[in-house]
């Protein structure tokens, strides 16, 4: 006979638990930390919420240069920036490569540079050279120059990283548009973080308001239970 | 004193041609010297054929072909090739009347900025026949260098052999030219244009030679031409015959390009006109020799370009293009090349850009001999840091910049800026940020999406209705549903840009059933009688 498990105290522990991690409703504003790193992981390739997350953190008067990574995969499946979707838009410097080992040592190059404003890499899959000490690398250096970096990581598995915040990504319906209850509004999105030093992780709708540059984030949680965010290649 | 005799008001009458030799010299100081003057009548076409040739389309030779300026009153001819003045094509007339004398006349415009620095590269090329070397005048009449040969025509086996060594190395080049050699500059300058082939003129025989030249030879304006003319002075003869009293009251006012008694003095040697040629361009290159043939040159690299930096630092100098070159035992040459964005005498940043470039050195058996050449370098002053200390902006990012694009090569990192077309795809231009960053762009106020799919992707679709949005459509092997939708959003092609057939584009923006927001469009209109049904693509997603 098997041993009848205690609900009482398995539950008890459970709820504890939740109040401690937050995977309830979360209680505060999450901030990215901004002079470091931050990953980015977007559910699908062909949405641009994780684009438009990084967008939404750059200051709006940014006089500084943005350099903008790409491997060639991200380029053909997601896209380039473009710079008329942007209320104000900052100077881009982009840059093509093909490998994740030079879309790693360029980001590296760019963030011993404190003439930017921020350094935004794209990623491509699990490369295995996107390990822990890449980003402890990258992480440091961003710090030490006081350099933004963002890494977006499609079509990938969130493994050991050494960023200071790690968000997952996804589209949420839009905010209803002012006079057309057909059309698509502002945008929202679902917001995950997952993993952050010094916060509490939790999920959060974030609604993006493209003409004052505000973000902001409902602390009301979906009503629906957190989808499986499926990790699915193109 | 020589300087009386310059002032052509207070000198006597110049004698007639028929004095005696040794009484001109006396009184023609400045024909001592050997000058060469070579004229390129048809520079400008052939410098623009030669680039056209080495970009892989070159003009036909029988095809009418003119080069054109901007006038007071439209275009104006300004070098035709040999089927355009066969054609009865002539320089200075306006385009117009001359497309009516020749319909099938191909015009291009004068590239007259690029002309200028080819004459000047071309002067200081010609610095292997001697040392003073100048451009002499570049106009619709043609290109002109001018070289003072004073002692070095007998390294080249003679003037003879000199003017032939010339032309032969000229044409080389596919430009053609006529040259002549004379003891003043007015002289070779009228004998290049009026003279016979490949002409020499000795000190004696100058005013004899001179007599029967037109009076174009002089070198003067238009305006004093056409003034001799109606006074019937047609050679340089016979306005040597004049009185000199009388023309130095005529052209007392006169500047030196309307005064034909000045020109007249500087022809036959009464008046200076050395040459004054621009000095040679400073050039940067140090070299690294060593004992015994190596197959790396890496260690040597910080060296060099720390001694590249001193050399470039001293004239105030930064590089701009750098040339690394080895020299193999076996007599075989390679090299690598990097540039930089701004000005750079930096030796660290110099050093990095030759990072990964250096494995694709053949360096065979070993090499004994490296230099370091900056073969492109612009001047660059000393920047002192502010008062509180901070460095100043750009040098940093400028570096970035270099060493990204050495590594990745400059079409990899690029930069966008917006212009003003409605067009999606036209509303970018993407420049290398070689080539400097452009100004911060301003956004705009319409629906755009923030990534852009370049090109569009074909998507089929599944209509409500043949004029409204798609139901769903398939794109990528995915069903996508339509939630939501705005538009359409019409945009005509540009008539001024587009070819005919180009049909217009609806813009709609989707929501689907994952929620993203799509910016996709259908290419023109069911019935619009500019090919088959219209496609639908995908051309961009919205946050």
């Amino acid at each position: 006979m098997s041993c009848p498990p205690r609900p009482s105290v398995t539950e008890t522990l459970r709820a504890k638990l939740q109040q401690i991690e937050g995977s309830g409703p979360a209680k505060q504003r999450p901030e990215a930390h901004l002079p470091t790193l931050n990953e980015v992981f977007v559910t699908m390739p062909t949405d641009a919420a994780g684009p438009g997350f990084v967008m939404a953190h750059l200051p709006q008067d940014l006089d500084k240069p943005v350099l903008w990574i790409q491997d060639s995969m991200s380029q053909r499946e997601s896209g380039r920036p473009y710079l008329a979707g942007l209320a104000k838009p900052p100077q881009l410097l982009c840059l093509t490569v093909t490998r994740a080992v030079d879309v790693l040592w360029a980001m590296e190059q760019g963030l011993g540079c404190t003439d930017l404003g921020a350094v935004v890499a794209e990623v491509w899959g699990d490369a295995p050279a996107v390990d822990f000490t890449a980003t402890k690398r990258l992480a440091l250096r961003a710090e030490a120059h006081a350099v933004p970096a963002w890494l977006l990581r499609r079509a990938a598995a969130p493994n050991l990283s050494a960023a200071r915040t790690r968000w997952r990504l996804g589209s949420a319906p839009s905010a209803p548009a002012p006079f057309n209850p057909r059309a698509p509004g502002a945008a929202r999105w679902e917001v995950e973080l997952f993993r952050a030093r010094g916060q509490t992780p939790g999920r959060w709708i974030a609604s993006y308001d493209r003409a004052s540059h505000q973000m902001q984030f409902d602390t009301a949680a979906p009503a629906k239970q957190p989808t499986p965010l499926a990790h699915r290649m193109g | 004193m020589r300087g009386e005799d310059k002032l052509p008001v207070l000198s006597p009458a110049t004698a007639p041609p028929q004095d005696a030799p040794s009484e001109s010299r006396i009184k023609a100081p400045y024909r001592a010297r050997r000058i060469l003057s070579v004229h390129m009548q048809h520079f400008a076409m052939e410098r623009w054929q030669r680039t056209l040739t080495r970009q892989g389309d070159a003009p036909p030779e029988d095809v009418p072909q003119a080069l054109a300026t901007e006038g007071p009153h439209g275009r104006i001819i300004y070098a035709t090739n040999r089927a355009a003045e066969a054609a009865g094509v002539h320089i200075n007339a306006r385009a117009v009347d001359m497309r009516a004398l020749c319909p099938d006349l191909k015009l291009a415009y004068a590239d007259i900025g690029g002309d200028t620095r080819a004459l000047e590269a071309l002067a200081l090329w010609a610095r292997r026949w001697c040392p003073w070397t100048a451009t002499d005048g570049l106009s619709s009449s043609g290109a002109g260098l001018i070289m003072d040969t004073t002692g070095s025509a007998h390294l080249w086996g003679g003037e003879a052999a000199l003017l032939r060594e010339i032309e032969e190395r000229l044409s080389h080049l596919g430009l053609s030219s006529t040259l002549a050699i004379a003891p003043t500059h007015g002289a070779a300058w009228a004998l290049a244009r009026f003279g016979a082939v490949r002409e020499t003129c000795s000190a004696d025989a100058l005013e004899q030679r001179m007599s029967n030249m037109p009076t174009r030879a002089l070198r003067l304006t238009a305006d004093t031409l056409l003034l001799l003319k109606r006074l019937g002075l047609k050679s340089v003869g016979d306005l040597a015959a004049v009185p000199r009293l009388s023309l130095a009251r005529r052209f007392q006012k006169a500047e030196l390009p309307a005064n034909p008694l000045l020109r007249l003095d500087q022809m036959m040697g009464d008046l200076a006109e050395p040459i004054s040629p621009p000095e040679d361009p400073p050039r940067f290159i140090v070299d690294a020799r060593l004992p015994e043939p190596v197959q790396d040159p890496t260690p040597h690299i910080p060296d060099l370009c720390a001694a590249l930096s001193e050399k470039l630092a001293g004239p105030g100098f930064g590089a701009r293009r750098l040339r690394l070159t080895v020299y193999r035992s076996d007599g075989q040459i390679s090299h690598v090349e990097a540039a930089t964005s701004t000005p750079s005498r930096n030796a660290s940043h110099l050093a990095r850009l030759f990072e990964g470039k250096l494995e694709r050195i053949d360096p065979g058996f070993g090499f004994d001999l490296i230099t370091l050449a900056a073969h492109h370098a612009e001047h660059l002053t000393v920047s002192q840091p502010d008062l509180d200390r901070r460095k100043g902006t750009g040098d940093a990012l400028g570096q970035l910049i270099d060493r990204l694009s050495a590594r990745f090569g400059p079409g990899h990192l690029r930069s966008p800026a917006l212009r003003e077309s409605h067009i999606p795809e036209r509303r970018e231009i993407w420049a290398p940020a070689m080539g400097g960053l452009p100004r911060q762009p301003f956004g705009s106020a319409d629906a755009r999406p923030i990534r852009l799919l370049d090109p569009p992707e074909e998507v089929r679709v599944i209509y409500a209705v043949p004029e409204g949005p798609p139901a769903q459509f398939v794109w990528r092997r995915i069903t996508h549903k339509v939630a939501r939708f705005s538009g359409p959003e019409r945009i005509a092609p540009e008539w001024w840009a587009d070819n005919p057939g180009t049909r217009l584009r609806d813009y709609y923006n989707i929501e689907n059933q994952f929620f993203h927001r799509i910016w996709l469009y259908r290419e023109g209109i069911l019935d619009d009688h500019r090919g088959p049904d219209p496609r639908w693509c995908v051309h961009g997603v919205f946050a």
